[in-house]
């Protein structure tokens, strides 16, 4: 859920105007944000597996350190979401284990 | 390889005011941040800091944060984002990583202020999804402007669990329990009084127990804890929510410290490990100094008076100013530096830093 008004910061006049693409399924973005931010305004929480006992991981620090938020980025596995910026059809995986290299573009 | 002649690491408050003040003497400085964009965590930080006029108090941290950004364009620091690094080498070759390549930089000077990371706590269900950090949370609405939840129990009542909880408010969020292990609220009263007034419920000598949900946080169990800070039976309560928060402290971030070869000493009250170092911010190895969090847990404040001390230092070391300039600059900076380390708070931390600098004139060593 976005935070659109705010006592302090005021209103958030930025428009969802990209589109990314999550496990299939078309999610609209804002240009600029980092993918967990998008993920988490669509009310996505499970970011990845893990690999032995495939329980689910999102986010945990917000800020590049722990990884635990981590998603397979368009065929790159490992991609830190929470620091990593959404662009226009960007493709997203949640990550099965330690994932998998892939071509995809 | 490219040179400079003073390079930090780090852009957040101790980082960007070192910086001002190494440009301000004259120096040449390059800044190094792992983020697309400079000020560390001050930008997350909406509230009123505390402190006197000097510490610019009364002033929003993202506001103090603008300024710092204003200031450091207009002197020509140098900064490159997106620019993690990863070592320090011989002869202060400082290793970084841009547009997925190895680079490096060598430096005359190096200033540290990577700052910190918060703690995590482990009970069953800490990994499940919805389980965050408090400063995490805090990133989350105030800087991208999303919620992490609806229904959030924090866990900690230092000053960050208590501004968190109340931004968290702001935010639009439901904060349904505070709860903390200590019988009493860890953070300044004038926090919690806010949230109590705001009608969160504040548990003292609670603690979590587990956390559970399927794939992510459904409810959670907290739990009231004796005087031994042991759980007793049959005070179990159960919480619908959706996150838990936890605001159990952050460690300096000292990595890069260590790889350094700087010594260090095991301050409890300042976080945990720290690189020793003297009051010109110097650590063990000459020419390299460290400032902010990283030297120990405290406040954006503290940590940009730091970043001066570290940058007036360093200019002086290399004779961009007299040793009298100097002194004079400093001595301000130590001035305002103590009044922030009173109080109950304050104090302790305070003790802590003139132990941590004595060690470094010979005294005993307190690890």
């Amino acid at each position: 859920m976005r935070v659109k008004h705010h006592p302090i910061l005021g209103e958030d006049k930025r428009k969802e105007n990209v589109t990314i693409v999550v496990d299939g399924k078309k999610i609209k973005a804002i240009e600029g944000e980092p993918i967990a931010a998008a993920l988490m305004a669509a009310g996505i929480r499970v970011f990845r597996k893990t690999p032995k006992k495939n329980q689910p991981r999102g986010v945990f620090c917000a800020i590049g350190r722990c990884t635990d938020c981590v998603m397979t980025v368009n065929g790159i596995p490992n991609v830190r979401t929470c620091v990593t910026l959404v662009e226009d059809g960007m493709v997203i995986e949640t990550q099965k284990g330690l994932g998998k290299w892939r071509e995809s573009r | 390889m490219k040179k400079t002649q003073v390079a930090i690491i780090g852009a957040g408050p101790a980082g960007l005011a070192a910086a001002i003040e190494v440009a301000r003497a004259g120096g040449e400085v390059t800044l190094l941040d792992e983020n697309h964009k400079p000020g560390g965590q001050l930008f997350k930080q909406i509230h009123k800091f505390f402190g006197s006029r000097e510490h610019r108090a009364g002033t929003r941290g993202f506001r103090i944060g603008e300024k710092l950004l204003e200031d450091t364009e207009k002197l020509g620091v140098k900064v490159l984002l997106d620019s993690p690094v990863y070592s320090i080498f011989k002869d202060f070759v400082i290793g970084y990583i841009s547009d997925g390549r190895e680079k490096a930089i060598q430096a005359e000077r190096i200033i540290l202020a990577t700052g910190a990371s918060e703690n995590a706590l482990a009970f069953p269900g800490c990994t499940l999804p919805g389980v965050m950090g408090a400063g995490a949370a805090q990133t989350m609405i105030n800087v991208h402007r999303v919620l992490p939840g609806k229904k959030i129990i924090m866990v900690g009542s230092g000053n960050v669990g208590l501004i968190v909880s109340y931004q968290l408010l702001q935010a639009g969020a439901d904060v349904i329990a505070l709860i903390e292990a200590a019988a009493e609220i860890g953070g300044y009263g004038v926090h919690a009084s806010k949230i109590r007034r705001a009608g969160v419920p504040i548990y003292t000598s609670y603690t979590i127990q587990e956390v559970i949900g399927k794939n992510s946080v459904e409810g959670a169990v907290i739990v009231g804890l004796d005087e031994k800070w042991k759980p007793i039976k049959g005070t179990e309560k159960l919480i619908e929510a959706d996150t838990v928060c936890i605001a159990v402290g952050l460690s300096p971030l000292a990595e890069l410290a260590w790889l350094a070869g700087c010594e260090f000493a095991f301050v409890p009250s300042l976080g945990g490990h720290v690189p020793k170092h003297d009051r010109n911010m110097e650590t063990t190895i000459k020419g390299l100094y460290a400032a902010g969090d990283l030297t120990g847990i405290e406040e954006a404040s503290s940590a940009m008076e730091e970043g001066r001390l570290a940058g007036i230092a360093c200019a002086e070391s290399l004779g961009l100013y007299s040793k009298e300039e100097a002194r004079d600059l400093k001595e301000k900076v130590w001035a305002r530096l103590n009044t922030l380390r009173t109080g109950p708070f304050g104090k302790k931390r305070r003790d802590a830093k003139d132990k941590l600098i004595e060690m470094m004139e010979g005294g005993a060593d307190i690890g």
